[in-house]
């Protein structure tokens, strides 16, 4: 039974900044992660990660100020202004620290980290490494993780809490190469699971982005926050859904109808296609269903020929490559067909600005957690902001509560049953009786929540979609695990995932069916407006064991820098 | 829409069986890709079967196999461009297997941590940014992409011929630091490639440029080392 002081969930770019600061505050700190740190989703960011260096020469004037502005009028001014300045100002410095700890970023002639222009930006100040800046920013991360020799357990799958008189103490973990479960006891642990695309048909989404640490707080007890926003990306590959960077148009890439029209200046004259994530993914999702897609079909074109094959090669070298492999076409030559996907999760477990949750001992940061910096609508370069930000903050005050406890928590008192807890359940689950396909009920849920929470929602079909997910829960208990070795058991993990990622859809939807308005990514088309009146505040969603929907409870948003004005671009 | 026949190999060490190969057939549409056919098989057909994957677009290393006797990304391989109706799935050959087309990569990690891969710096940072011109960062481009599949590693020779060489990969990232111009490791890395466990192990037989599914050349990066070693050594050179 290894026993740290610090556990850290996950080792994307939140839980390995976390477990950094930790390690540096003087903690015995160990990260635990479902894949090799290196491989998490993290990885896949491709455009770049905002900072107010004011490197580039449009945005000399550029300030940590004029960030948060950007962030909060992005945010529907439902992001809590505070956070966002905290989160803006530490921009900076965690920039040059990542550069420092050798992030290979894209350079000006004078050897300044480069920026470019990217949605609902008044200026140029995201920086980037070519469109690979998660893979380069991760790779650094997981460098620095080996050059302190933090301890990582590596291929855990953590799939519950153990928490103790409302203290959190530690998780339980499936070893999954070589089998078993075991007891990870500590004094905090810190979640950063990653977001929970997968819960929608259609994600940018890695596979394993399931929402697993949202789900086990959850359980326990803490509240998730604002999850009914979730943010649709323009620019998915039409087949595969895969990513095309917001670089892409950054870059000055345009959006084509099937008349080849640039119909984003019916949407958004000025800022054009470079207008916020939410609003160009509903434009292009409104030429579509009013039968503009090309050849009649559900999506557009993204076209980058007129920017040329060398500026392609420079500055989006992996948007080319996953265009010619995933889709059969070279940017270079033809427009790509491109259709919104589901791509961020905006809402997540609540937490203050130093990851702290409701639960004593329980921190998150990353993309499962939620400040709130994003709000209803997340800007592009924010998250990997967030990541670095959040997750130095939340090492640190981790560490700051476990060396400052003025007396020593006792030992923990669950010895050897709550691993034996999940063992049971397990055993139930591959003892259920009934003919569900559980596999089934998984692409069902997600079809559902594509289609009825997805880029327009109203009350009816929202109102279906949560019936839907209630029905799939009750057939889920009539699906029987089918494998039930100890090793490598993909289908006791994607199990477990799921009756996570029910939890959490539900969560997210039960949400959106209340809130009557429209604000950010969440747009109704029976409540058009933002209404301040009733809905400038937060939703928090508590888990229900009975196994219907949340208690939904509600919380002001933190103002105090800007009014909240009509947003237009 | 085609019926393609999947010849998986299957093997648990534990069970005491030697490895034995099974047969799926997935009908397969137009963008399906093997790690998707993997999934469908995993779904619909064997619960069993165990295989690694994450980003499922060619990003994060995790689905580099064997496929009809070629190094590749499952999640890269389109199953109907290989123009085949029978495809082969294997793991990585020449290393040791976890379970079915999971491998065990500890010493492959244990190497990669070997030569110190992170950027060294011994005087003063500045307040912002360490400059470096593109030119400098230019000379990056090749060795930032390597997703760390371990395909080369399993393709070269030399590796399965002496178990303490540490392999393409992993010189190729002694490589990364030692040509990026903000690295001051001075001699201090050297010792960690600069021996018969690093660079002279290497006989440029080149398996690893072709197994790469990022299309990189840790061959270019080792033969720059090797450069390098001498230029140090013999003409006092930093790099
Ligand atoms: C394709 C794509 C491109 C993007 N591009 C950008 C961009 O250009 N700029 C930007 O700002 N943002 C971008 N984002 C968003 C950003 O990349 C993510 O929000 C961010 O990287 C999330 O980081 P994280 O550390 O919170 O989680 P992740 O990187 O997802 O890491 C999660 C970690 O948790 C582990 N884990 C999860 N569950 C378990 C479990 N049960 N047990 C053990 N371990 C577990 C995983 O192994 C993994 O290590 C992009 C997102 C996508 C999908
Ligand atoms: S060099 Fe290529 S084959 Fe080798 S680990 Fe890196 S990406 Fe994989
Ligand atoms: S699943 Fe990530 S490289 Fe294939």
């Amino acid at each position: 039974m290894p026993d740290h002081q610090l556990i850290v969930v996950g080792g994307g770019l939140a839980g390995l900044r976390a477990a950094i600061e930790a390690q540096e505050e003087g903690v015995d700190v160990a990260i635990l992660s479902q894949v090799h740190p290196g491989r998490s989703h993290s990885g896949a960011a491709q455009g770049g990660v905002n900072a107010a260096l004011a490197n580039n020469p449009d945005g000399h004037d550029d300030s940590p100020e004029k960030h948060a502005f950007d962030t909060i009028k992005g945010s529907d001014y439902l992001a809590d202004q505070p956070a966002a300045l905290q989160m803006t100002t530490d921009a900076v410095p965690a920039i040059y620290q990542m550069e420092h700890w050798g992030c290979p970023f894209s350079r000006y002639d004078d050897g300044r980290i480069s920026q470019r222009p990217f949605g609902g930006a008044g200026y140029p100040r995201t920086c980037y490494g070519a469109d690979k800046t998660g893979h380069y920013l991760l790779h650094t991360l997981v460098e620095q993780t080996y050059r302190r020799q933090i301890r990582q357990y590596i291929e855990w799958f953590v799939c519950r809490l153990i928490v103790d008189d409302g203290i959190c103490r530690g998780v339980i973990a499936y070893n999954m190469t070589k089998g078993g479960f075991e007891e990870f006891r500590a004094e905090g642990v810190i979640m950063a699971t990653g977001g929970a695309g997968r819960t929608f048909a259609k994600t940018t989404n890695s596979m394993i982005s399931t929402g697993g640490g949202a789900a086990m707080a959850y359980h326990a007890g803490v509240p998730l926050k604002d999850m009914e926003f979730v943010q649709f990306h323009p620019t998915g590959l039409y087949t595969t859904h895969i990513l095309m960077t917001e670089g892409c148009r950054g870059e000055g890439g345009y959006l084509l109808n099937k008349d080849g029209e640039r119909f984003m200046a019916r949407y958004a004259p000025k800022a054009m296609e470079l207008a916020p994530r939410d609003i160009t993914a509903r434009s292009i999702q409104t030429e579509i269903i009013e039968g503009r897609g090309i050849d009649g079909k559900d999506y557009v074109y993204l076209d980058l020929r007129h920017l040329g094959a060398e500026k392609l090669a420079d500055r989006l070298p992996g948007t080319r490559d996953l265009a010619i492999h995933f889709e059969g076409v070279d940017p270079v030559y033809e427009p790509i067909p491109i259709a919104p996907a589901q791509h961020y999760s905006m809402g997540g477990i609540d937490t203050d600005v130093d990851g702290r949750t409701l639960m004593p001992g329980l921190y998150a940061a990353g993309e499962c957690g939620c400040v709130t910096v994003h709000g209803a609508n997340r800007l592009g370069g924010n998250s990997l902001l967030e990541t670095i930000v959040f997750g130095r903050r939340a090492g640190a005050a981790a560490a700051r509560d476990i060396l400052g406890r003025e007396r020593p928590l006792g030992p923990v008192k669950s010895g050897g049953e709550a691993g034996a807890a999940v063992e049971s359940t397990i055993a139930e689950l591959a003892a259920r009786e009934g003919s569900e396909d559980f596999y089934a009920i998984r692409e069902e849920m997600r079809e559902a929540m594509f289609a009825h929470f997805g880029l327009f929602r109203d009350e009816a079909t929202m109102k279906a979609g949560v019936d839907i997910l209630l029905d799939l829960k009750q057939r889920l208990k009539k699906a029987k695990l089918r494998y039930t070795g100890s090793v490598w058991n993909l289908d006791m993990i994607r199990t477990m995932e799921f009756e996570g990622m029910v939890d959490v859809a539900l969560a997210t939807a039960s949400g959106a069916l209340v809130r009557t308005e429209s604000r950010g990514s969440h747009a109704r088309t029976d409540y058009t407006a933002r209404d301040d009146e009733r809905w400038l505040r937060h939703t928090l969603a508590y888990y229900q064991p009975d196994g219907g929907p949340p208690r939904l409870e509600y919380e002001p948003v933190e103002l105090g820098l800007y009014e909240p004005q009509e947003r237009k671009y | 829409m085609a019926d393609i026949t999947f010849h998986v190999r299957r093997f648990d060490p534990a069970s005491g069986e030697p490895p034995h190969y099974e047969d799926f057939v997935v009908s397969v549409e137009g963008s399906m890709t093997v790690l998707e056919a993997l999934f469908a098989i995993q779904e619909q057909q064997d619960g069993s079967l165990a295989f690694r994957y994450c980003c499922r677009s060619s990003i994060c290393g995790s689905c580099a196999m064997y496929i009809n006797g070629r190094y590749r990304l499952a999640c890269q391989t389109n199953v109907l461009h290989m123009g085949v109706p029978r495809v082969t799935v294997e793991p990585l050959p020449h290393v040791p297997v976890v379970r079915d087309l999971v491998w065990d990569m500890d010493d492959f990690f244990e190497k990669y941590e070997s030569i110190k891969p992170w950027l060294i710096r011994n005087s003063k940072l500045p307040d912002t940014e360490v400059t470096q011109s593109p030119e400098e960062r230019h000379k990056l481009n090749m060795p930032i992409d390597c997703i760390l599949c371990a395909a080369c590693y399993s393709s070269c020779p030399s590796v399965w011929g002496e178990e303490h060489f540490l392999g393409p990969a992993a010189l190729l990232k002694a490589y990364r630091f030692e040509v990026d111009s903000r690295d001051e490791a001075g001699k201090e890395r050297l010792p960690t490639w600069d021996n018969e466990r690093g660079v002279y192990r290497c006989h440029t037989i080149t398996n690893c440029i072709e197994a790469c599914p990022k299309e990189l050349s840790p061959t270019e990066g080792i033969q720059w080392l090797k450069g390098s070693a001498v230029r140090r050594r013999l003409l006092g050179r930093k790099k």
